[in-house]
């Protein structure tokens, strides 16, 4: 800005970015160094990377951990069975939240930032009161159970929590208003006369939406999709209290790896592998999240 | 457009279902916090039990003055750091290491938390051993945690503002001779202010929500409310557990409903104006 000075600049970008180089980019190269570690007893457990035992410093790395996640299948399972219910609830988000967020993009304006906000609000509360909630409504002998059975339409309690069915509705109740916030940005940017040319020129309803919304929409089903998948990929609260033993997802096998085994260096190797597959999507995502493309 | 009865309907219908799904489990669950029975599922009437109970459960009391001080210290501090840094990618086109400074402000956002979480102990136990500081783990270190992706949020708020925001109005200031810091003071800061109180609140509500990054940087001396009520939620649901769950949504719903209040009385106030 005009007027600022060198030292006002200097502060304005310096202090943010040393608090983000020290207390997130640092940490990761951590995470790189400590999965080349031996696990050890002891405070930290692990073991250094440089040592010196004399003669000079020495480097001591081994690749033990990341042939652990090779080697033992459980790893690979995990990281399937989480991008493979990530995916899932992806798609179910975009199938779930265009509607919604086209409907309200065809609201009245007055409408609309109230329909925004409905969708907002559930994001500002607690993700783990909501992830809560589902566990007494889909519980053996829980509310939805209990409506079916008075219903008549079931003889026998169904088993809706501790599966596939139970993560999904989980990830997909979470992350629903993160699809809708980006949808809607993009639909309502949507020019309508290009609608009103389209059916001028003999394009039924269906075939403009095709031909027109669709295509224009790109951007946001892009964003929502990234803006979902990625976070769901390393979900550790919803597989962990809606998907019982049974269910094998890698934010799960991490915490775990550090929680319950102790083990540190396996647990970054685990972090290591994940932040590997997803430096590809985080990158696009960078790409499609930038605040002036948005505004 | 041709707006049919019809689309009308559709429209109702998909917006209706939507937001059912949204809301039912929510209202279910504060319903559920005034039932007199120690079953979560058989209704015995209203009752205000639980919430007498809550109010004598000093572990879920201790562990919510802890989130409080943390999200607290959290939200002013990303206030700050968000504010400068999204200032600083809105307004300086060009600095040494800008593309790494837009990557560290955006992936926080969507980086898996056992990662974030994982990552910033293993610094905080490194810097111990190494150069002895952070001593210990508790109220600083998820203080800090916290004030990291809350900055990330802050910053895309206020960068998304500043990009809408009239640039002539600063120049026109200039002009009339005012000096750049009574500028920034008078015209910048409060026509970002919107997104100033609504950074602040979101990583206030974020730091209150976050169990998985404070359970990796926390040491035995701080449980924040979060981590009681997951460690409480693993033995089942528990009727304690709805009434809290429906205070803190109650206070939420609040503060949320006053920032979006104020900030469209400032939109319209602009428009006016």
């Amino acid at each position: 800005m005009i007027g600022i000075g060198r030292w006002a600049r200097l502060v304005l970008i310096g202090l943010p970015f040393a608090w983000l180089g020290l207390f997130f980019l640092l940490p990761l190269a951590i995470i790189v160094k400590i999965s080349l570690a031996r696990s050890a007893i002891g405070i930290p457990p692990y073991t250094p990377l440089f040592f010196d035992d004399g003669s000079g410093l020495k480097i001591q790395a081994t690749l033990a951990n990341f042939a652990l996640l090779a080697s033992d299948d459980l790893y690979l399972r995990a990281y399937l069975g989480a991008l493979g219910n990530a995916a899932l609830a992806t798609a179910l988000c975009l199938a779930v939240g265009y509607p919604i967020a086209y409907a309200i993009a065809r609201s009245p304006g007055r409408w609309r930032l109230l329909l925004l906000f409905l969708v907002m609000l559930p994001f500002w509360t607690s993700f783990l009161i909501r992830v809560y909630a589902w566990l007494a409504i889909l519980k053996p002998n829980g509310l939805l159970n209990q409506l079916l059975i008075a219903a008549g339409l079931i003889a026998t309690p169904l088993p809706l929590l501790n599966n596939v069915f139970s993560v999904e509705l989980g990830l997909v109740y979470s992350y629903l208003p993160f699809m809708i916030l980006p949808l809607y940005g993009s639909l309502s940017a949507l020019d309508e006369s290009l609608l009103e040319a389209a059916a001028d020129l003999g394009a039924r309803p269906f075939r403009a939406f095709l031909g027109v919304t669709l295509p224009l929409s790109l951007p946001g089903i892009a964003a929502g999709s990234l803006i979902v998948l990625i976070p769901a990929i390393g979900e550790f609260v919803i597989p962990d209290l809606l998907g019982g033993a049974d269910t094998l997802m890698i934010g799960k096998v991490l915490w775990d790896e550090f929680f319950n085994n102790r083990d540190w260096p396996v647990a970054s190797a685990v972090a290591v592998v994940l932040v590997a597959a997803l430096a590809i999507p985080i990158l696009l995502a960078q790409k499609f999240l930038a605040p002036e493309r948005a505004a | 457009m041709r707006r049919s009865g019809g689309a009308l309907a559709l429209r109702g219908g998909v917006l209706a279902l939507g937001f059912g799904f949204l809301y039912a489990p929510i209202v279910l669950l504060v319903l559920y916090s005034f039932n007199a029975s120690r079953l979560v599922t058989v209704w015995a009437g209203f009752s205000t039990r639980w919430y007498g109970a809550l109010a004598r459960n000093e572990g879920f009391r201790a562990a919510a003055l802890t989130s409080l001080e943390v999200a607290l210290m959290a939200a002013s501090l990303a206030l700050v750091l968000g504010t400068f840094a999204g200032f600083s990618m809105a307004r300086f086109a060009r600095f040494p290491g800008r593309p790494l400074f837009g990557f560290a402000l955006m992936a926080p956002l969507v980086v898996p938390e056992v990662i974030l979480g994982l990552s910033l102990l293993l610094m905080f136990v490194a810097g111990e051993s190494v150069i002895g500081w952070p001593q210990g783990r508790g109220v600083m270190t998820i203080t800090i945690a916290h004030a990291t992706f809350g900055a990330c949020f802050v910053s895309v708020l206020v960068r998304a503002q500043l990009a809408g925001f009239d640039r002539t109005l600063e120049e026109a200031a200039l002009d009339l001779g005012a000096r750049p810091w009574a500028v920034l003071a008078r015209i910048t800061l409060p026509g970002i202010s919107p997104a100033l109180v609504s950074g602040w609140l979101l990583a206030f509500t974020l730091s209150l929500d976050d169990l998985v990054i404070a359970s990796f940087v926390t040491g035995p001396s701080a449980t924040t409310l979060p981590m009681a009520v997951f460690s409480s939620v693993r033995l089942g649901v528990s009727p304690e557990v709805n009434a809290l769950a429906t205070l803190f949504l109650g206070v939420v719903f609040v503060l949320v409903a006053l920032a979006f209040w104020l900030m469209a009385r400032a939109d319209r106030r602009r428009i006016i104006s």
